[in-house]
């Protein structure tokens, strides 16, 4: 077997470099489709190992409730919301909780002003909780404590781009500014966090909830987000279970309305982009199966006409005592062979690809190929070959010896 | 016993509505280093009857011993067996492989007795001195002349040893002096104890043979032994 197969390989290669340009250009579709493979793969590994990588730095472990309206509803006027109470229900009766703080975000987007200096930031009203919740922690000065929100102290905790935007000194603890109007004591700057996909999470001012309240009219019951960290034996899906049955009582919801709120984890967040990439990686799977398919067509043609170019050959290695399985390792050798070198090419193009791609393109993660993609591809072109080389590969076995020898 | 005997052979062709009866009840006995020719004019069957013998063809029936086995029950890896062990077939038109160097074409064979190719080299390498052409074995066959091309066949066939080595018109490609040449090889190997059968139509290569066997219609004419006068 192994004698065949060496012995095989020899005259395969021979036969392979005989007619280079011919080789190369029959395993064209090969070379395009394993190449088009390593490219996307490699850049949505990049992609995918970096979006981990983020998230990691979103506070793992923690839940978000917000107040959900379906658009059926808002076209309606009904607005559902999220209030006061549920969060002191939560607080009494959840299970499963380490720490929990209300969010209350500013309607929209509010002006900060420093001196000349002015910006438009995301300004929201929290809790000293949110500090374990959400991982926030400050590089200097302190967090929100109990106290500011029992006196409603106006303090805000603010992130680097907004102290960088208003151009406050590196340690801008102590120093005033004013949002809408009123003035704020900044009392600690937050760590950086840096870009996660596309959104700036250093771009971000705290404030007491209670101070947010009060700026904001004092509504008796505003909308709010609530945001949880789990004790370490809890379960993320059974606590999500006991909340919705809670918040659905507390809401009135019979049996076939829907809920009213939402809650969502990071992973929730997280598996949506491994979705999308997933599609992707599915999608352009298919086009290169299309182009594996061709190629492999490719292959067939050209080893079926290399039959029948060869077919005097055949017979003369046929009548100096070549078996079928002689002729069949030969032919069948030479297609896995041609399409393998295929991969190969398209394995170092597709690498070369995808490295271009992911350095041309700024903020774009490194390329990188894991192990299983280059099996997989080298493996399916092997297979390729193996397929669409049996055919031509069982039609110069069978030919007949004395008829391929008169073959002109 | 005979190396080959052959009994009742026939080879018929069905062409449309017409049979052609290209063998027609052959019966004939060769001993172990004979040198025999097959003579007849053209389309006569000469050809296929030494296709058959090579185990290229099958007969449509009849019975044929080689040396004591049952030829016409093999399947096809048998004959091909047979082809290998027992046979070295030279053809008109040397039917070389084109992109092999004469070596490579010498050794080819012997992959398929799974010959290591230290061993292979080393015995194509003494096939190829004893034809001549020890100083060729790197030449591809487009780069040799036609009585080369023929020495590297002759070579291939004999590089296994064979049992027999039949030759189907093998002067038939070459000029006269090349042919003596070629016929004067034949004539050393038989002499060295090789059995050998050729086909020829040509009255001076057939009378280098001990034996001459004439085929008229597929069936033999006259089959006579030369006296040593009659040689050469
Ligand atoms: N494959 C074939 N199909 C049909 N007829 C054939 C075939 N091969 C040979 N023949 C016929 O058999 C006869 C003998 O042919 P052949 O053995 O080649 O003659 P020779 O070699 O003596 O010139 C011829 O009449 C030829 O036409
Ligand atoms: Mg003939």
């Amino acid at each position: 077997m192994f004698y065949l197969i060496l012995e095989s390989t020899r005259s395969a290669l021979t036969s392979i470099f005989a007619h280079g340009l011919r080789s190369f250009l029959t395993t064209l579709g090969i070379v395009i489709g394993v190449a088009s493979v390593i490219a996307v793969v490699s850049l949505t590994q990049g992609m995918s190992a970096f979006i981990d990588e983020s998230f990691s730095s979103l506070g793992s472990n923690s839940l978000t409730i917000e107040s959900y309206t379906p658009f059926s509803e808002a076209i309606r006027g009904a607005r559902a919301r999220l209030t006061p109470d549920d969060l002191e229900l939560i607080e009494r009766r959840g299970e499963g909780i380490a720490s929990i703080t209300p969010i209350l975000p500013a309607s929209r987007m509010t002006q900060i002003r420093y001196g000349a200096q002015s910006t438009f930031s995301q300004i929201m009203g929290t809790t000293y909780a949110y500090r374990d919740v959400a991982q926030a922690y400050v590089q200097s000065g302190r967090f929100i404590a109990t106290s500011d929100n029992q006196t409603r102290r106006r303090v805000a905790v603010i992130g680097e781009t907004i102290r960088d935007d208003l151009g406050l000194p590196s340690n801008p603890v102590n120093e005033y500014f004013e949002i809408s109007g009123e003035w704020f004591k900044v009392i600690g700057l937050l760590e950086t966090k840096g870009d996660f996909v596309g959104f700036d999470q250093d771009d971000i001012a705290l404030i007491p909830y209670a101070t947010m309240r009060s700026l904001i009219g004092n509504r008796y019951q505003p909308d709010i987000q609530i945001q949880l960290s789990l004790s370490d034996e809890a379960n993320v899906e059974d606590v999500k279970r006991q909340l919705t049955a809670l918040l659905r009582n507390a809401h009135d919801l019979g049996p076939g309305d829907g809920n009213d709120f939402t809650i969502r984890t990071p992973e929730q967040l997280l598996d949506t982009f491994d979705t999308i990439i997933g599609t992707v990686t599915l999608v352009v799977g298919g086009i290169v199966s299309i182009s594996l398919l061709v190629g492999g067509i490719g292959i067939m043609n050209i080893m079926l006409v290399s039959v029948t170019e060869r077919t005097r050959e055949i017979g003369i290695c046929k009548a100096i005592g070549a078996k079928r399985h002689h002729i069949l390792a030969q032919f069948l050798i030479e297609a896995v062979l041609l399409s393998l070198l295929g991969g190969l090419i398209g394995l170092a193009l597709g690498f070369g690809l995808g490295a271009a791609i992911s350095s041309a393109i700024e903020s774009f993660p490194p390329a990188s190929i894991p192990f299983w993609a280059i099996t997989l591809a080298l493996g399916f072109s092997g297979f390729v070959g193996i397929l669409f080389g049996i055919l031509p590969a069982a039609k110069a076995a069978n030919l007949d010896p004395i008829d391929a020898l008169r073959y002109e | 016993m005979a190396l080959i005997r052959l009994t009742g052979i026939n080879r018929h062709y069905q062409m449309g509505s017409q049979l052609v009866r290209a063998l027609d009840g052959i019966d004939v006995e060769i001993e172990r280093n004979e040198y025999v020719a097959f003579v007849g004019s053209s389309g006569s069957g000469k050809s296929t009857f030494l296709n058959i013998l090579g185990c290229l063809d099958r007969p449509t029936s009849g019975q044929y011993f080689l040396n004591g086995s049952h030829v016409e029950a093999m399947d096809h890896n048998e004959l091909a067996e047979i082809r290998n062990r027992e046979i070295g077939f030279i053809f008109q038109s040397f039917n070389l492989l084109p992109r092999a160097n004469a070596l490579g074409n010498v050794m080819q064979p012997l992959v398929y007795r799974r010959t290591g190719y230290r061993q292979r080299r080393e015995m194509a390498t003494e096939a190829l001195r004893r034809v001549g052409l020890g100083d060729r074995m790197g030449h591809l066959p487009n780069e040799l002349s036609g009585g080369q091309r023929q020495r590297v066949a002759i070579a291939r066939a004999l590089v296994t040893r064979p049992s027999i080595v039949l030759a189907d018109e093998p002067t038939g490609n070459l000029d006269s002096h090349t042919s003596t040449e070629i016929m004067q090889l034949f004539d050393e190997l038989h002499g060295e104890g090789q059995t050998l059968i050729l086909v020829t139509h040509e009255r001076d290569i057939a009378r280098h043979c001990q034996r001459v066997i004439e085929l008229q219609d597929g069936r033999i004419f006259r089959d006579r032994s030369m006296n040593a006068a009659e040689m050469h």
